[in-house]
């Protein structure tokens, strides 16, 4: 796949370097990875001009108006507040995205500084550190977003926060087990020998080649996050009424309306599946199209 | 001609403290590297010619091994005290290193450009591009076509030899007076090798470094070296020009080494000569016996080796430690 990949990019021709090209290829070599951009930046767009794309406001409860069928003038059809499923959805994907970039985001981040400085310094430090993620790791994800949304309390900001603590041990477990296998690598004994700093061997030349693992775990954990979001806002821990959460607009209607009104429960789920889906096909592709040794 | 010492290693002693209990990797070994001049440090696997090498850097992983003796005198300043802020300035500054893996020595995610201007730029005040520009002057300078485009590439799009290349244009972009060469061309193809020893040789002349040669290769040594370091079991055991250590080896391991290189007239079948082997196996460095490390192997021991041998010069400017050097077996 690596070979094939640089190989048609000189068979391209010579504008093969150019970015539409490039760009192109990639379409090309990676069928799953861009209709899995495609389903993400459909969504990015829905958040980003909800105004434009939808005409009644998500918020907006209609009593006459409630339980009616896709079609006319709700193309999801309505809740039992007859609220807008389309609007909700459409303004709901603001919500998933945020909270779901941004727990990934943070859990990251820090994920990554925990499990570098862990993996390259080693010793007590790596011990103690580790345990830490040790404990946070022995509850599930949910569990522990669950204790610490009810702590913090619901708020969009809070959630995101719950969502992100309970990342944080995965991340900073593949950082520091690649940390620690590439400190003995020959490339990284070298740059010793040109007399760098461990700070800046850790930095530039240990964290680069960790990204790509991280991308796929990133990609993955936003999925999930989204996953945890609708969770925590099913128990109603989440982002609070009357935010058009996708996963409340499930919890709401799960039990009652299943039966009865399925398009309450069948919209919300799945544009859930459908962004989760569309991260994981993305993350695929990332994995292989950061990897250098695949570059043209 | 004797240039003056740039490099002055005297009474060397680095051990590791492993489960399996002391090892004295190297034991008392001084040397001298003169300016300009490229010194051989020949040896089997795991006598300690790495790790006094990595001891010159001091890079020796710590724990388990520890310097615990001796002194390393990079042009009059002593390496092993100053501090590790002082060490990482000299380190592939006045004195770089290249070893065996070329393969894996560059990071697969930086470009050969941006990995020599890295150097570059951390040891010189300059601006991004100035480093640039040296990276790509260094590229020229080993030799590698096209230096311009290949700075852009990355280490898998090269050769084994052109990452050995690079790896050294790493090593001399910034004009190091010390280079120590850890067995730089084992892992390379023999006409590989023949090529990256006449780059050594030839850079080595244009730019005065100093070249410490880490090697297990007697051809290599003659063909390169001007004086050979001779290491048994983590002692220096004879030190010598080449041109004597080929003609008059005294020590009797020495003489094993030589005898065990394969002559083309034995190889094509014209003399009938065997290879000389060296019977038996170098003892475990945690477990040295009390004398002479080589007397169990060696065809001329006695009583006398049961005490450790004093390096004595025997001949002008050649150094050996054995009770018998010279006679024959």
């Amino acid at each position: 796949m690596a070979e094939t990949y640089s190989r048609e990019l000189h068979r391209a021709g010579a504008d093969a370097t150019s970015r539409l090209a490039r760009f192109r290829l990639l379409l090309r070599r990676y069928p799953l990875g861009a209709a899995g951009a495609f389903i993400l930046v459909v969504f990015v767009l829905a958040a980003i001009f909800a105004d434009a794309i939808t005409l009644l406001d998500p918020l907006k409860t209609n009593a006459p108006e409630k339980l009616l069928r896709p079609g006319g003038g709700h193309w999801f059809g309505s809740d039992v507040m007859g609220r807008d499923i389309y609007s909700r959805i459409i303004y709901g994907a603001r919500i998933s995205l945020a909270v779901s970039l941004g727990a990934t985001a943070i859990g990251s981040l820090l994920g990554v500084a925990i499990g570098l400085a862990s993996g390259y310094l080693g010793g007590n430090f790596d011990l103690f550190v580790q345990r830490i993620m040790d404990i946070l790791q022995a509850l599930p994800l949910l569990v522990l977003a669950l204790v610490t949304s009810a702590a913090l309390g619901p708020s969009l900001q809070n959630t995101i926060i719950a969502i992100a603590i309970p990342m944080i041990p995965a991340s900073a477990r593949v950082i520091r087990a690649n940390t620690l296998s590439l400190r003995e690598a020959a490339y990284i004994e070298a740059a010793q020998i040109q007399g760098m700093s461990e700070w800046r061997i850790a930095l530039r030349h240990i964290l680069p080649n960790t990204v790509a693992p991280l991308i796929v775990l990133a990609t993955a954990q936003l999925g999930s996050a989204i996953l945890t979001e609708a969770s925590l806002s099913f128990l109603g821990l989440g982002v609070p009424e009357p935010a058009p959460s996708w996963g409340r607009m499930l919890s709401d209607s799960a039990a009652e309306y299943m039966r009865t009104a399925p398009w309450l429960v069948i919209f919300p789920g799945a544009a859930i599946s459908l962004m989760v889906f569309g991260t994981n096909l993305l993350g695929d592709a990332l994995r292989d199209i950061l990897d250098p040794r695949q570059r043209g | 001609m004797i240039a003056d010492p740039i490099l002055e290693v005297e009474g060397l002693r680095t051990v590791f403290f492993t489960a399996a209990g002391l090892v004295r990797a190297v034991e008392d070994v001084s040397f001298t590297l003169r300016r300009g001049e490229v010194l051989a440090v020949v040896g089997e696997s795991g006598c300690g010619k790495s790790i006094t090498a990595l001891s010159l850097m001091r890079l020796v992983p710590t724990p388990p091994g520890r310097i615990v003796a001796g002194t390393v005198k990079l042009a009059g300043r002593d390496l092993l005290a100053i501090s590790e802020a002082e060490m990482r300035d000299v380190r592939g500054n006045a004195m770089s290193m290249i070893f065996q893996e070329p393969m894996t020595s560059l990071n697969p995610v930086l470009t050969i450009g941006d990995q020599i201007a890295e150097t570059v730029r951390l040891h010189r005040k300059v601006t991004r591009a100035q480093a640039w520009d040296r990276a790509v002057e260094m590229l020229r300078l080993v030799r590698i076509p096209e230096p311009a485009q290949r700075a852009r590439e990355y280490p898998h799009q090269l050769s084994g030899g052109m990452r050995q290349r690079a790896m050294i244009a790493i090593a001399l972009a910034c004009d190091p007076q010390v280079l120590i060469a850890d067995e730089p061309t084992t892992a390379l193809d023999v006409t590989i090798q023949a090529q990256i020893l006449d780059l050594i040789l030839q850079l080595q002349r244009e730019t005065g470094t100093s070249v410490l040669l880490i090697t297990h290769d007697l051809g290599v040594v003659a063909e390169t070296a001007q004086r050979v370091v001779v290491m048994y079991a983590g002692r220096k055991i004879e030190e010598a020009t080449v041109e004597d250590l080929f003609e008059f080896p005294l020590h009797p391991y020495t003489n094993g080494l030589l005898g065990s290189i394969p002559h083309l007239a034995a190889i094509s079948g014209a003399v009938a000569e065997r290879l000389q082997e060296i019977p038996g196996m170098v003892p475990a460095l945690s477990n040295l016996p009390a004398g002479c490390a080589f007397a169990a192997r060696c065809a001329r021991a006695d009583d006398k080796c049961n005490d450790v041998p004093p390096l004595v010069e025997l001949r002008p400017d050649h150094i050996v430690a054995c009770w018998h050097a010279g006679a024959t077996p």
